[in-house]
């Protein structure tokens, strides 16, 4: 081949190259625009402060309160369940098994599985153990369920910044007569405290952002839950059930309902940003 | 004291440490043994590839599901995979550095934004665009709720997926045999194909398993948009009725209709089967390709 030619496929290729980075990139753009373009004419300051008047299905007055503060608890919930989880399995890891041991190999295996499980089978799931101990749809079994979710995806950030602390580190603890407890919550958790931070925002926004797990597990209603063995109404399963209406206005309050999760999502992004520069200062490198 | 704690918490620990393994085996053995009431009563090939699905008259054919999926899949891979190994390539070998700081935290947020928001939009702008300006320009009629709506919405949501490893891989071939490359004459782009892509081949390959079973299992996106007929389609623009959304969508009314919560069970079990051999797969290589890297 020629330089000429060789430098025209160089050129193709990059063009090529820069027009997948627009695509990719543009289309964020383009989703969250349209999202909140949309919403715009149903965009109410009562979408946030009522619950549904009328039904979710048909009712055009009230707000979406019922899943906001539905999702926030199951939320919040199964994010708490996560970390009573999967902070200890990850310290044990770390601290108290050798990285090549069969139980570490194994469970670093079994999160992987668990991470690559479409959510759908973890409804599904959720709805065995729900028939085989007579639970009905409530908060609690989707707390349950949701947390189970967001396990895998928690462990594994937080194995990765905990993987990263210098064994030097670990072993000046133990030389001052620390007990590998005191080594894990007092220097592991104090250095990866940024990392654990975003590991548990992560989980938080898929955890909130998640219907296929939930539609089984948690049901929907238009009240507020008092009680974790009441239903509680979630914003996913708002959005689908809005859009599912034939009334162009409850439609439209669907776009509403997505652009607000759409913002939760780039709250909680935005949070975990800062807090790693915030806390990264307390850090010994 | 201070031993003593030491003591109860390394077993507390060790106790929760049993319950990834667990949760994996519960679910296998759960959807199995739910699954075993309508095994007993058919087989499992004629379960898979029967076409009919008629829950009433007890016949339950998955094979319109299974062929959605598979289809949805197929284009959203078609789509996706080029795309996001020439994006991946662009931000390891070429980018500057202010372009890569700026598109990093935007692939983090396309892998944030949940699935149903992924549906809104599609529902929006994509199912339209498929409808009145695709369908017409290649002289079909579609309603837009399509196979074609559903693997372009789900190729954008394993963007973030194939990228990220891909990345990994990249990063991992070491700068001494690019440099080598280099020096002997070869263009940037030749040193990329002859060299990044041939030792990351592996990796790729394992990057585009793992999107592709991210789009496998995918449910509420594609719901919304791909239509929803229990018909095996024969064009991208025919709808399609995948697997996931078939379990989504009749979990209300399978408690009515004797075998449906076992056939609905099997069809997860399913899903669970092939999204574990093909993540099990990608591990796989993965592993290997590390080791051989280092």
């Amino acid at each position: 081949m020629t330089l000429n030619k060789r430098k025209t496929e160089e050129r193709i290729f990059k063009f090529l190259m820069m027009a997948s980075t627009v695509i990719v990139t543009g289309s964020l753009l383009v989703i969250i625009g349209t999202i909140v373009v949309k919403s715009l004419p149903a965009l109410r300051l009562t979408m946030l402060t009522q619950t549904p008047k009328g039904g979710y299905y048909l009712g055009k007055e009230g707000g979406i309160l019922n899943a906001i503060v539905g999702s926030l608890y199951l939320a919040s919930g199964a994010t708490l369940l996560a970390v009573l989880v999967s902070l200890p399995i990850v310290l044990y890891l770390n601290l108290y098994t050798k990285k090549a041991s069969a139980l570490a190999t194994f469970t670093r295996f079994s999160l992987d599985v668990l991470w690559g499980i479409p959510s759908i089978v973890y409804g599904a799931f959720g709805f065995i153990v729900m028939m085989t101990l007579g639970l009905r749809a409530s908060l609690l079994a989707g707390i349950f369920i949701v947390g189970l979710l967001e396990l895998p995806i928690m462990a594994r950030a937080m194995d990765e910044v905990i993987r990263l602390i210098p064994q030097a580190l670990i072993d000046a603890s133990y030389s001052l007569g620390a007990t590998k407890l005191e080594t894990a919550l007092k220097v592991i958790v104090k250095q990866s405290l940024p990392g654990i931070l975003t590991a548990v925002l992560i989980a938080f926004g898929r955890g909130i952002g998640d219907a296929a797990s939930v539609i089984f597990t948690a049901g929907f209603t238009d009240s507020i839950p008092t009680s974790l063995l009441q239903p509680a109404a979630t914003l996913p399963l708002a959005i689908f059930y809005q859009l599912g209406s034939p009334l162009l206005e409850v439609q439209q309050r669907a776009y509403a309902s997505a652009a607000i999760l759409t913002l939760i999502i780039l709250a909680i992004s935005l949070i975990s940003r800062v807090l790693i520069k915030k806390f990264t200062r307390h850090t010994i490198r | 004291m201070r031993h003593l704690k030491d003591l109860i918490a390394r077993r507390a620990m060790f106790l929760l440490t049993a319950v990834p393994g667990f949760l994996v085996l519960s679910m296998l053995f759960g959807l199995l043994q739910k699954s075993r009431a309508i095994l007993a009563l058919k087989s499992f090939s004629g379960l898979l590839f029967g076409s009919g699905w008629h829950p009433l008259k007890g016949e339950f054919g998955f094979l319109p599901f299974l062929m959605g999926t598979l289809w949805v899949t197929l284009v959203a891979m078609v789509l996706a995979v080029p795309i996001s190994l020439l994006t991946a390539v662009y931000l390891s070998e070429y980018a500057p550095k202010f372009i890569r700081e700026f598109t990093k935290p935007v692939i983090d947020l396309l892998a944030g934004i949940p699935s149903v928001v992924y549906g809104v939009w599609g529902v929006l702008m994509i199912v339209p665009f498929v409808g009145k300006v695709l369908a017409p320009l290649f002289g079909v009629y579609s309603s837009g709720y399509s196979v074609l709506s559903g693997g372009i919405v789900l190729a954008i949501m394993v963007f973030p997926t194939i990228i990220h490893v891909a990345l990994e891989v990249f990063s991992s071939v070491s700068h001494e045999l690019r440099e080598t490359s280099l020096s002997l004459g070869a263009t940037k782009w030749e040193t990329v194909k002859y060299v990044v892509l041939r030792k990351g081949l592996q990796g790729i390959i394992a990057a585009v398993v793992l999107g592709l079973s991210r789009a496998f299992g995918e449910t509420m996106a594609v719901l919304m948009v791909v239509g929803n007929v229990a018909k095996i389609p024969k064009s991208v623009f025919d709808p399609a009725y995948p697997l996931p959304a078939l379990i989504a969508n009749n979990y209300g009314e399978m408690m009515s209709v004797p075998l449906y919560d076992s056939a609905l069970m099997l069809a997860a079990l399913v899903l669970l089967l092939v999204v574990l051999v093909f993540n099990l797969g990608a591990r796989f290589v993965l592993m290997k390709a590390e080791r051989r890297a280092e």
